[in-house]
């Protein structure tokens, strides 16, 4: 066993067991990221930063006064800002931006003892789901498959996140989902990611994509660990007004419940005609596992599914035009040069944006431009209550619902996506639960034949996070999932 | 009187409609916790989230809402109890996120009316469409450099209240006192400061024309941010005359926006705002509707001070006062106070009289408010009280009221030091009358034979004789009978 | 839904990204099939549903009226591509 290959759960025993050293936890992660420099999972790496945490880190510990992350080696998705260290969102046109302030997340993190590695790459503005829209180049996920050297993607956006979990670079990340860029980046990468309750971490400091739906995150390599970083970095923040003042539950304590007495429902919506046929008795299995484990399984419906993706990709690229509107070069970031202001602002725009984002901000203006915003945003926040209301029917009948975190395993970087849409189908089975703001988790339950791994989704109600983590236990516990490190 | 314009081809009406940006009265801004004092230092009243820096995220301040509640009540208007906060996008260089944060379809408060008391004495109400609480933007300085335009935020974020007339005005004098007024009762509220120099108050007048006797409602022009009562009249004035003067050559009027050029007494067509506005309002994801409660509504209606139409009234009631007169006490609340103290007690109309043509010619003169008035309402009335019980003429008051605006002396001092009590004692203005006629018989002779005018020698020659003490009624009573044939 | 030429320039204008002519033609190719395949949305029967404008059940918050931020104009400043003293910059606006 190597340092790097520690969960949170035993380095935090034995780091208070003063075992291990937080600045040997430390280093042995530094130099991780170096021998693992070729995956690209880092845009900037923050030695200084880490060894100095690690340093107070060994203090506190020595003092016998250490919260729960004290000592433990993080990355964080370079989405969120933190202060004095380059924040890009994987985007041009953040170029030298070094905010002087610190999100409510990594705060919460940083005052909980952690110990930041860096920042992880992404796609451009959380845009994708394969980091490959990264100005910083894309991100190749740790597992191969089977006889192959092909480079995978790690899923998006949170895909340095993923990748940097999966291989032994930092023991935990923070990310953040939109439609799924925890959940389907966990998947791919054989790791654990949970994407709260819309509302139970705070956005601010958080570049932002699509407000009404991002949701910061933690991902890990076990279950236990998440509900560890999940209760750090989550709480009411005054500085967000759509974040909740509920109580935060132990979430670490939930996770032992089990699922006796649970009702699972299995939606017959996300078993459509030609679904993988692996991902298909994947999720076979996860049923049978939990019906094993005390639980029983219902068929449930929940009929506007099909219509959760169009409607995503109408509200977020619409939201995604005004939250993006900021980056215009006069108070941060690139600026290219123009006779009058608005050539400024175009050049400028054009320049530092891919042509993901782009195509984006695109749609998202012409949604809600004079004439059309009712036929797309208003129908589409329309539809978005109804996706909404089926999850609401669902959770009478039944506790939690398990479906497969995506359709696909991994896929080679560079497979070609003529069409953005067979892109955006990536997001299918995890884009429901962001349009309605409910926690869901991804765990790693399988292999596929070639030997790369797949998930196994979680989703229960709003605010009931404590069901998804014991649910996402007793799955992992049955799936003895072999991890990479 | 109608106001009609003669043009070539008839007479023509003028058709305006106000659109007021009030800022509203608070510590700090309408979404951040930055001060909103004005004349700052560049950029010193700025936060990361009026400064539109990534991942900021906006809260409101409570206060701007009570504010926006307690003008809506003041306009006997309809407070919305729900409303919503809308993003309206556009790129400027003085708005930071690339959108305002301001209210669209649902503002806070709907319909009202605004009283005007016209010069005849005559009343007419002018409907307000709504209110709705937005954002200031920021300042753009053109002067500083010869290729680069500066940027100062110190007012952007700041809360104002769009007040929105409906298109009821008919005269530019309308238009100029339905701005006194609103200005009025905003001040009465505390609200709003009202101050047009500074830019807590600016005004957009929408300006179409049409024949006398038609009903229709032509295209209009919107004249930018006029920053004065007068300047608001001549614009609107010189506005319908430039149409007129197009319809009667055969032309179109075009929708734009216009500026008014007060040093030219002319408008001209906004460059800048030339190119087709699609503000793309959608509902902002970072807030979530306001709501208001009905106890919340209450406690700022039982807060709410008697206003100027109110107070009018109930001066014209209980003090006799002329409606004219009435009006022009209550356009400032500090004045109606000022004048409420004077005629405690004491004669109102005399009161209203000396406060409005004595102490009001007085502060115009010297340009001073009635907060710095050199003379006191206590005073002013203490030197009422000597006019009523006869100690002073009303000539000899006028001097004494000199004399306490040049020293800030009270009357009572000023009487006592310079002996300047009226004679009421019956045997001095006797002797003095009986000395002139004793010195004067043929002039005595004269008056006695019939030729009256000489009255007027006899009371000039008694003045003189006792300084101009001698009380007038008195005088005149002894002399009549003194004189008799 | 089909997206011709002159609407893709009019939203990039209005999206202020400046777009070559010769990428108008197949971004126009791109978006059409985007805003195709969202076309189906408008199968589903929405006459009785109110829409959903925010991601959460919470209560707008309320903050007290207390200036406790700003001044701090170098920090707002810092990140500037052209600031100038205390201002922010941008090429000449004529009004
Ligand atoms: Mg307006
Ligand atoms: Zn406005």
């Amino acid at each position: 066993m190597t340092l790097t290959s520690l969960t949170i759960a035993e380095a935090r025993d034995q780091l208070r067991a003063k075992k291990i050293s937080a600045v040997e936890l430390t280093e042995a992660h530094l130099a991780e990221m170096t021998k693992q420099k070729a995956l690209n999972a880092f845009v900037t790496e923050t030695p200084d930063i880490a060894r100095a945490r690690a340093k107070e880190a060994d203090a506190a510990l020595a003092k016998g006064d250490a919260p729960a992350l004290t000592g433990i080696p993080l990355g964080i998705k370079d989405l969120f800002c933190t202060e004095g260290v380059l924040t890009t969102a994987s985007s041009h046109i953040l170029d030298g931006f070094k905010p002087r302030y610190e999100s409510t997340v990594t705060a919460k993190l940083k005052a909980a003892g952690s110990v930041m590695l860096g920042k992880l790459n992404l796609d451009e503005f959380a845009m994708g789901s394969s980091t490959t829209t990264s100005y910083y180049g894309p991100t190749i996920n740790p597992w191969k498959a089977k006889g192959s050297g092909a480079d995978l993607v790690p899923g998006g956006s949170s895909g340095g996140s993923a990748a940097a979990v999966a291989g032994g670079l930092a023991m935990g990340a923070t990310g953040t989902d939109t439609g799924g860029s925890i959940r389907q980046p966990a998947a791919f990468a054989g790791i654990v990611g949970v994407k709260p309750t819309y509302g139970r971490c705070s956005r601010w400091g958080v570049v932002a994509f699509a407000s009404s739906l991002d949701q910061p995150g933690p991902m890990t390599r076990t279950v236990r660990d998440s509900a560890i970083m999940l209760q750090a970095m989550c709480g009411h923040d005054p500085k967000d007004s759509t974040s909740s003042k509920l109580a935060v539950p132990d979430f670490e304590k939930a996770l032992s419940r089990g699922v006796k007495g649970l009702k699972i429902g299995i939606p017959k919506e996300y078993r459509p005609d030609g679904l993988n046929a692996e991902v298909a008795a994947l999720w076979d299995q996860g049923i049978a596992w939990l019906k094993d484990a005390g639980a029983t399984p219902v068929d449930v419906s929940l009929p506007h599914t099909k219509y959760a993706l169009p409607t995503y990709y109408i509200v977020a690229p619409a939201e995604a035009s005004s939250n993006l509107a900021r980056y215009d070069g006069v108070r941060f970031g690139l600026r290219v040069a123009g006779q009058s202001l608005d050539e400024m602002y175009s050049k400028t725009r054009a320049a530092g944006f891919g042509p993901e984002v782009r195509r984006r901000i695109l749609i998202g203006t012409y949604v809600l431009s004079a004439g059309y915003y009712d036929a797309y945003y208003l129908k589409a926040q329309k539809v978005r209550a109804l996706i909404a209301r089926d999850f609401e029917q669902a959770f009478t009948q039944c506790d939690a619902l398990l479906t497969p975190t995506a359709p696909t395993p991994a896929f080679a970087i560079g497979a070609k996506f003529d069409d953005p849409v067979a892109m955006y189908l990536n997001d299918v089975f995890t884009v429901p639960a962001s349009l309605a703001g409910i926690p869901g988790s991804s765990v790693p339950a399988g292999l596929t034949s070639t030997g790369l791994p797949l998930g196994l989704q979680v989703l229960t109600k709003r605010w009931d996070e404590e069901t998804m983590f014991a649910v996402s236990q007793t799955l992992e516990d049955a799936a003895a999932f072999k991890r990479l490190v | 009187m109608a106001y009609i314009l003669k043009g070539e081809t008839g007479d023509w009406e003028v058709v305006i409609g106000l659109e007021v940006h009030a800022q509203v009265v608070s510590n700090a801004k309408l979404f951040s916790g930055a001060p909103t004092t004005f004349g700052a230092e560049p950029n010193s009243q700025v936060s990361f989230i009026d400064a539109g820096m990534p991942g900021m995220l906006p809260v409101i301040n409570e206060h701007c809402v009570a504010q926006a509640v307690k003008t809506g009540l003041g306009l006997k208007a309809k407070i919305n109890k729900c409303s919503v906060f809308a993003r309206k996008n556009y790129f400027y260089a003085d708005l930071p996120q690339g959108y305002q944060i301001s209210q669209y379809d649902q503002p806070i408060v709907g319909e009202g009316a605004i009283v005007l008391d016209m010069p005849d004495g005559s009343t007419r109400a002018i409907g307000v469409e709504r209110l709705h609480l937005e954002q200031d933007a920021g300042k753009s300085i053109h002067d500083m450099h010869p290729q680069k335009t500066f940027i100062d935020l110190n007012r952007a974020g700041v809360g104002l209240m769009e007040i929105v007339s409906k298109p009821d005005l008919r005269s530019p004098e309308e238009a100029g006192l339905y701005l006194k007024k609103l200005r009025s009762i905003l001040r009465y509220l505390g609200t709003c400061d009202g101050n047009m120099e500074e830019g807590s108050m600016r005004c957009d007048a929408n300006v179409s024309v049409r024949p006398v006797g038609s009903n229709e409602l032509r295209t209009r022009c919107e004249i930018k941010n006029v920053n004065s009562v007068r300047f608001v009249m001549m614009a609107i004035e010189h506005e319908a005359r430039r149409h007129i003067e197009v319809y009667d050559a055969g032309g179109t009027i075009n929708q734009e926006t216009r500026l008014y050029d007060a040093n030219r007494d002319e408008t001209r067509s906004m460059r800048s705002k030339e190119m087709a506005h699609d503000y793309r309002y959608f509902p902002d994801p970072d807030l979530l509707p306001l709501v208001l409660d009905d106890a919340f509504i209450a406690k700022l209606k039982s807060e709410l001070p008697e206003l100027p139409d109110d107070k009018k009234n109930r001066f014209v009631k209980d003090y006799g006062l002329t409606a004219y007169d009435a009006d022009v006490l209550v356009s400032e609340r500090e004045n109606a106070q000022f004048f409420e103290t004077v005629a405690k007690g004491r004669d109102a109309k005399i009161a209203a009289n000396w406060v409005i043509s004595n102490l009001f010619g007085v502060l115009n003169k010297q340009g001073k408010a009635i907060a710095e008035s050199p003379v006191s309402a206590d005073d002013l009335g203490a030197l009422l009280d000597l006019l009523a019980d006869n100690t002073l003429s009303s000539r000899m008051a006028k001097e004494v009221f000199e004399i306490m605006v040049d020293t800030g002396k009270a009357p009572g001092a000023i009487v006592e030091e310079r002996g300047m009590k009226q004679v009421t004692d019956t045997g001095a203005i006797e002797a003095a009358v009986d000395k002139i006629m004793a010195e004067n018989p043929d002039k005595v002779a004269e008056i006695r034979a019939g030729k009256d005018k000489l009255i007027g020698w006899f009371t000039g020659q008694a003045m003189k004789a006792t300084q101009g003490k001698a009380n007038p009624a008195m005088l005149a009573e002894l002399l009549k009978k003194k004189l008799a044939p | 839904m089909s997206l011709d030429k002159a609407t893709v320039r009019r939203i990039a204008t209005l999206a202020r990204i400046e777009v070559p002519e010769a990428d108008l033609e197949p971004l126009a190719g791109e978006l059409s099939g985007i805003l195709g395949w969202i076309e189906q949305l408008q199968e589903v029967d929405t006459s009785a549903v109110a829409p959903m404008t925010g991601g959460t059940d919470v209560k707008l918050p309320w903050r007290a009226d207390v200036a406790n931020d700003g001044g701090m104009a170098e920090a707002v400043t810092a990140n500037a591509p052209d600031a100038q003293g205390a201002f922010f910059t941008v090429p000449k606006v004529v009004e």
